[in-house]
């Protein structure tokens, strides 16, 4: 099967010089739910944007379901929406008319339009905006509003960079939902997000990049399996000076009096519990330190950035 | 994609240009049809009296078509610059560049939208205009196809500004320097047999001039200048033009990175 994305030795030096991709590859199979993850100036939108023709690529291939974006562009487009990472609509126009007339340029004619313009602004709860113009929405709405344009032509492959920015809690919930349901659908979908509990919910694949280059592009599971210590954060009865020695932990007081123990995987919390026991110590509450992932994350771009990581681990 | 879904995505364009331009009509159709009320009003009747002729017709006959005109290449202008650089502005143009909507398809629907409003306005001034003087019509496929001409011609001029413009002052700067100078000095006023032999023959190289006079001979029978002339030269202008906008939107400057 033809992969949804195929990207290989893409580059990108804007105008000033700056060389924001230096040789990417990436492949996002049919059905994928994907997940592009990095810091601020990684390279995310910039990648994205060559894949939907918002920005000139320096040189690389570029397939969208086999279509390569230099010679079967239109076809390329036809299969991809695409929800950017800032607000590009017409702050003046309709909420109904903004989603019409994309369909428009797809060549969808009028009816059928609008029908698809009001199923989509229907599943994202704004059909009851319809007819206000786009600047009176909230931003969330304004989100929304732009994954129903993104979707008003059906295409086979959603792109969101970062689509939950700014999106309250339980409307967050309410789009991941959303996003779930139309990749059962079928709809291949690839996003970038910061917050790395979104990407560690939603997503089957995982690529890191970081300044310009992809630190590691591998699945969900595998990517996590790496992780051979936890955190945890233990909330104790009674303050502590310092934090008591237990026999095979790692152990520290965060800054707020809190009792931090690294577990290795598969030791088990047990012998944890066990041994506060015997010091007579009671623990209230417990929580993992950080998502999992972002541990994972910070660690892997800390030691990029320390010129350790640099060696590509593409699969 | 399709000519039909071609043909769809034009119209879809032409029909936004032309709701954007009717949705904010205080600003896009009534101070054409008030300033030409007022220049009717005091060129044509009150001063025009006292002019007596030009050109061999009543001063109004004569400054009636020039006006049209000249309210016909403000608004192509003006629609197509201010709405093209808005949605550069608003980067709404993404929305066109992530779609299959080929680059002649873009430029053709500005420039119809463009037209569109011309043309509406042109048909406002002609209106109004009926209200002042009964004016004859020499030729009308002529008048026809010299304001359709020119329309595009400046609808595409309004392209090329809003795809160079990089700020809001840089949309205003051609039709205030170039443009209105232009028109005035292209015998909307005056016939330039009026004019000294020199500058007579400097008017000659403003290319307005010959819309100008192309247009009111197809009203009056008179004009300045060779009228089949001026419409070649039109055309020529077209094409030039249409070619620059259509290499820009291909390289993508100021729209794409
Ligand atoms: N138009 C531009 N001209 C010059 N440099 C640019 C331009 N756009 C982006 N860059 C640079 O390219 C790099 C990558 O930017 P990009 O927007 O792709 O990052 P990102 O991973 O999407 O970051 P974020 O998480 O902040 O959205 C950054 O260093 C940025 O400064
Ligand atoms: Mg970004």
């Amino acid at each position: 099967m033809t992969d949804a994305l195929l990207i290989s030795g893409l580059t990108k030096s804007y105008g000033d010089g700056f060389e924001a991709l230096k040789g990417i590859d990436l492949k996002v199979p049919q059905g994928d739910f994907f997940a592009l993850l990095g810091p601020n100036g990684a390279g995310k939108s910039t990648t994205l944007g060559i894949v939907c023709s918002l920005v000139n690529k320096t040189a690389g291939k570029v397939e969208v379901f086999g279509h390569d974006i230099d010679r079967e562009l239109a076809r390329a487009k036809m299969n991809l929406g695409v929800v950017p990472q800032e607000f590009n609509f017409n702050q003046f126009e309709k909420v109904f008319d903004i989603v019409t007339t994309q369909a428009g340029y797809y060549g969808i004619p009028l009816k059928k339009a609008r029908e698809s313009a009001e199923k989509y602004l229907r599943k994202l709860g704004l059909w009851s905006k319809r007819d206000s113009p786009a600047r009176m929405l909230s931003g969330g709405m304004k989100r929304r509003l732009m994954i129903a344009r993104a979707l008003v032509h059906e295409p086979r492959l959603l792109i969101l960079d970062e689509p939950t920015a700014g999106v309250d809690i339980e409307l967050r919930r309410s789009m991941w939902t959303f996003l779930e349901e139309m990749n059962r659908q079928g709809t291949t979908i690839i996003l970038t997000t910061h917050y790395l509990e979104e990407a560690e919910a939603l997503c089957r694949n995982i690529a890191i990049i970081d300044h310009g280059r992809i630190l590691r592009n591998t699945s969900k599971r595998e990517l996590l399996q790496q992780l051979h210590v936890e955190t945890f954060v233990l909330d104790t009865e009674k303050a502590m000076d310092s934090a008591p020695a237990l026999n095979g932990y790692h152990t520290r007081l965060d800054g707020e009096g809190a009792l931090e123990v690294d577990v290795e995987k598969g030791n088990g919390l047990n012998e944890v519990f066990a041994q506060l026991d015997r010091q007579g110590i009671r623990v209230l509450s417990m929580r993992t330190k950080a998502n999992r992932l972002e541990e994972l994350f910070v660690r892997m771009v800390e030691e990029n950035a320390e010129g350790q990581g640099l060696k590509e681990v593409n699969q | 994609m399709s000519p039909h879904a071609i043909l769809t995505a034009f119209l879809t364009i032409v029909i936004r240009e032309v709701r954007r331009f009717t949705r904010i009509w205080p600003q896009t159709m009534l101070p054409p049809a008030v300033t030409m009320t007022l220049y009717f009003i005091i060129f044509g009747n009150l001063i025009g009296s006292r002019i007596g002729q030009m050109g061999g017709f009543d001063y109004m006959a004569f400054i009636v078509p020039g006006l049209i005109m000249m309210s016909v290449i403000t608004s192509s202008y003006a629609n197509v610059v201010s709405s093209f650089f808005s949605m550069k502005f608003q980067r709404s143009i993404e929305e066109l560049l992530v779609s299959p909507v080929p680059n002649g398809v873009i430029l053709a629907g500005y420039v119809a939208g463009g037209m569109a409003r011309g043309l509406s306005i042109g048909v406002i001034v002609t209106l109004v205009s009926q209200v002042f003087t009964d004016f004859q019509i020499h030729s009308l496929a002529l008048v026809a196809v010299t304001v359709v001409l020119t329309s595009a011609l400046f609808s595409l001029g309004g392209f090329i500004n809003a795809m160079l413009a990089t700020k809001f002052d840089d949309i205003s700067i051609v039709p205030t320097f170039v443009l209105t100078p232009l028109t005035y000095l292209g015998g909307v006023f005056y016939s330039i047999d009026l004019l000294p032999e020199f500058w007579q023959g400097v008017s000659m190289a403003n290319p307005i001039l010959y819309m100008i006079n192309a247009f009111r001979y197809g009203f009056l029978g008179v004009s300045d200048v060779n009228v089949y002339a001026a419409l070649g030269m039109i055309l020529v202008f077209i094409v030039v033009l249409s070619v620059a906008c259509l290499r820009m939107l291909a390289r993508g400057k100021g729209i794409r990175h």
